[in-house]
């Protein structure tokens, strides 16, 4: 019987396995940040201990950053604190930091690949739920607490317990309109937030061999939203190019010796997975949320499902109280309903393709004079994409914010907040009570729906401006 | 971490589903440096009104005086969405050691493991029916065992944890100990690699 990705990559990385216990994992990359991390370095210098490969570990600052003046002292207290308590750990212990003021800063999810640190066939932990973003480079990558940021800190290793494995199969053309953000979103919709809890995930169709390497990372990065420890992508050609002369890809006879490595990471024909789902294309449509879990989403120009039709007592209860929150009912229309912000960033979709498709829709219009859009690149390094291929005249003209690198809105860590009661349309990947500020509603959208509604001002399909 | 073996305690009930980690502890929360402190933070929107300590939510389970103990029992999938320690964290500052629930997400369960708060699976229908009981009845986890009873009607479920961590629930071992008790192999695999 053959093997799947996943497991090629698993066995390479046992160093021990404890008799009906979990196994000892190798970890070759450990991206940190300044939220999850000081608890651990306190942990291990509790015990006596340093970082045992440093050379290992990448940091940056991103979750709890200013999006604007960022050459200025940080000026709530807190954050500055955790901020510079990162600097301070990584010179202790002879870390790569890529903080503020760093031409590479940026989300680390956003960073990891557009360096060439990510790379296939590798070990990737953050302490980061949406660390299953590098798995779209064929890499099994997942998020961790701070205990186990600790554990690798001290040994580069984690006890894991090895997960079932469920593949997608996406085959089909895609619809006008349509795009990996909808595409991951459907799945959710269908599998729910925990319909892929305790499996780790393959991606694979023609679908997904289609779409390019920041497509395939908004997919993966959604994994976590089903419950999955992580999700994968078989890596290809498009894989190799997006990675070759980045800034720290193998080169010269390193290049075509992983190469080589690379190219046999693929699931055999005969292996087995513990589930399998196929998706037709034709059945996505664009996509929104309108619950308070990314589960909760429905195709754009469809209905919100009426509460009394849903037979399981406590899911009805869930949705009730989901739509209380948001402000809306079931059996209603999304389409029409007027927004006040517009959020365009985040791990998922921050990245120099997500603002094209943004800039696409919007050149040439200006925003509603009702909403508030913002643009948050994730890296300093897509900010200094959108002004040398000049989309910064696009975004302005329009009226949006363009700010500089970081989580922002996303989670609500610094001061981009979304006010209580407001409508914000996010192509962000959470839209849990608060998630985006206290009392704030969260309606998760692709870049492209997202601009749709800065134009209009109310949720619109957005097929009908393209 | 403090040695577990036998919990036996009245309850908080939340039945809510997909409690996520940002109900748990809300982000602007996680600007804290140190593992203290968290409890007075734990579900703080679904605490108080408008963020306000004096204004305490009178029907949210935390700010009902008639429940106390060490056992939280959820709804299913909890725990689920950000990876962030610290809802492990401010549920055992608050001074749970148990949460009970019908599912919990992957990542949460690492944590509260990590932290030696036990994460109980039941099924559904036992999960029902601890919610039907009242306010000073008390349930019995005994991690050795591996099983949960209602006392008043000795009612009993097991639930799922692997040898592995029972030992260390039992003797207040983690995961880095054990780890670093296997330098020896990480450094030959290393080597090999
Ligand atoms: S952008 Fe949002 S989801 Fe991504 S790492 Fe930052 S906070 Fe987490």
């Amino acid at each position: 019987m053959g093997t799947t990705l996943f497991e090629k990559i698993w066995d390479k990385h046992v160093v021990k396995t404890i008799p009906q216990g979990p196994s000892i994992l190798y970890i070759d990359k450990h991206f940190i940040h300044e939220v999850t991390s000081p608890q651990a370095f306190s942990g291990i210098e509790k015990r006596g201990l340093k970082v045992y490969r440093p050379k290992q570990v990448v940091a940056t600052a991103d979750h709890n950053v200013p999006t604007i003046n960022q050459h200025l002292p940080i000026k709530d207290a807190l954050s500055r604190i955790q901020v510079q308590q990162l600097k301070d750990n990584c010179e202790k212990h002879d870390i790569e930091l890529y903080g503020l003021g760093h031409p590479y800063q940026g989300i680390v999810h956003v960073i990891g690949p557009e360096l060439g640190i990510t790379q296939p066939g590798m070990t990737i932990v953050c302490g980061d739920s949406h660390t299953s973003t590098h798995g779209a480079f064929g890499s099994i990558a997942f998020g961790i607490g701070t205990s186990e940021v600790e554990m690798v800190f001290a040994t580069q290793c984690l006890l894991q317990t090895k997960p079932k494995l469920l593949r997608f199969n996406i085959e089909g053309e895609l619809n006008k309109g349509v795009v990996s953000k909808d595409i991951i979103l459907y799945i959710i919709s269908k599998i729910t937030a925990a319909g892929g809890t305790g499996y780790f995930v393959e991606f694979a169709g023609s679908v997904i061999r289609n779409l390019s390497m920041e497509a395939r990372m908004t997919i993966c990065n959604m994994s976590i939203e089903m419950g999955a420890r992580g999700g994968m992508i078989a890596p290809d050609e498009t894989t190799f190019n997006y990675i070759k002369g980045r800034q720290f890809a193998p080169q010269g006879e390193e290049w075509e010796r992983k190469l080589g490595e690379w190219k046999e990471l693929k699931t055999d024909e005969d292996a087995v997975f513990d589930k399998e789902i196929d998706i037709d294309a034709a059945d996505i449509q664009p996509m929104i949320t309108y619950g308070t879990n990314p589960g909760l989403g429905i195709a754009i120009n469809a209905l919100i499902p009426a509460t009394e039709s849903i037979a399981d007592e406590g899911e009805r209860k869930n949705l009730v109280q989901a739509l209380e929150y948001m402000g809306l009912h079931g059996g209603q229309t999304l389409l029409g309903t007027p927004v006040q912000h517009v959020f365009i960033g985040s791990c998922t979709n921050s990245r120099i393709e997500d603002l094209r498709l943004v800039a696409e829709v919007i050149k040439g219009k200006k925003k509603n004079a009702n909403v508030q859009v913002m643009i948050v690149p994730g890296s300093q390094q897509v900010v200094a994409q959108v002004y040398a291929e000049g989309l910064d005249k696009i975004f302005i003209e329009a009226g949006f914010e363009i700010r500089q690198a970081g989580c922002s809105a996303c989670l609500g860590m610094n001061e981009d907040k979304i006010p209580a009661g407001d409508y914000c349309v996010s192509t962000s990947n959470r839209n849990f009570e608060g998630r985006q500020g206290a009392g704030a509603r969260t309606l998760l959208v692709s870049p492209l729906t997202a601009a749709a509604a800065a134009i209009t001002g109310v949720i619109t399909d957005v097929r009908e401006i393209l | 971490m403090e040695k577990l073996t036998i919990i036996k305690s009245t309850f908080y009930p939340l039945p809510i589903e997909n409690v996520d980690t940002d109900q748990i502890i809300p982000a602007r929360f996680l600007k804290a440096t140190t593992r203290d402190g968290f409890g007075k933070n734990l579900f703080r929107d679904w605490r108080y009104i408008n963020n306000d300590e004096t204004q305490p939510k009178p029907d949210f389970v935390l700010n009902q005086p008639q429940y106390h103990g060490q056992i939280l029992i959820a709804g299913k999938n909890f725990g689920c969405g950000s990876s962030r320690e610290h809802a492990a964290w401010s549920l055992l500052d608050f001074g749970f050691k148990v949460i009970v629930s019908s599912f919990f997400a992957d990542i949460f369960k690492n944590n509260a493991l990590n932290n030696g708060v036990v994460p109980v699976m039941v099924t559904d229908a036992f999960l029902e029916k601890i919610f039907q009981l009242g306010c000073e009845d008390t349930l019995t986890v005994n991690i050795e065992d591996q099983t949960i009873i209602i006392d008043i009607t000795g009612e009993e479920e097991t639930f799922e944890i692997s040898n592995y961590k029972k030992t260390c629930l039992i003797n207040g071992y983690d995961d880095i100990d054990y780890l670093l008790s296997n330098k020896e192999y990480i450094e030959a695999f290393e080597t090999a690699s």
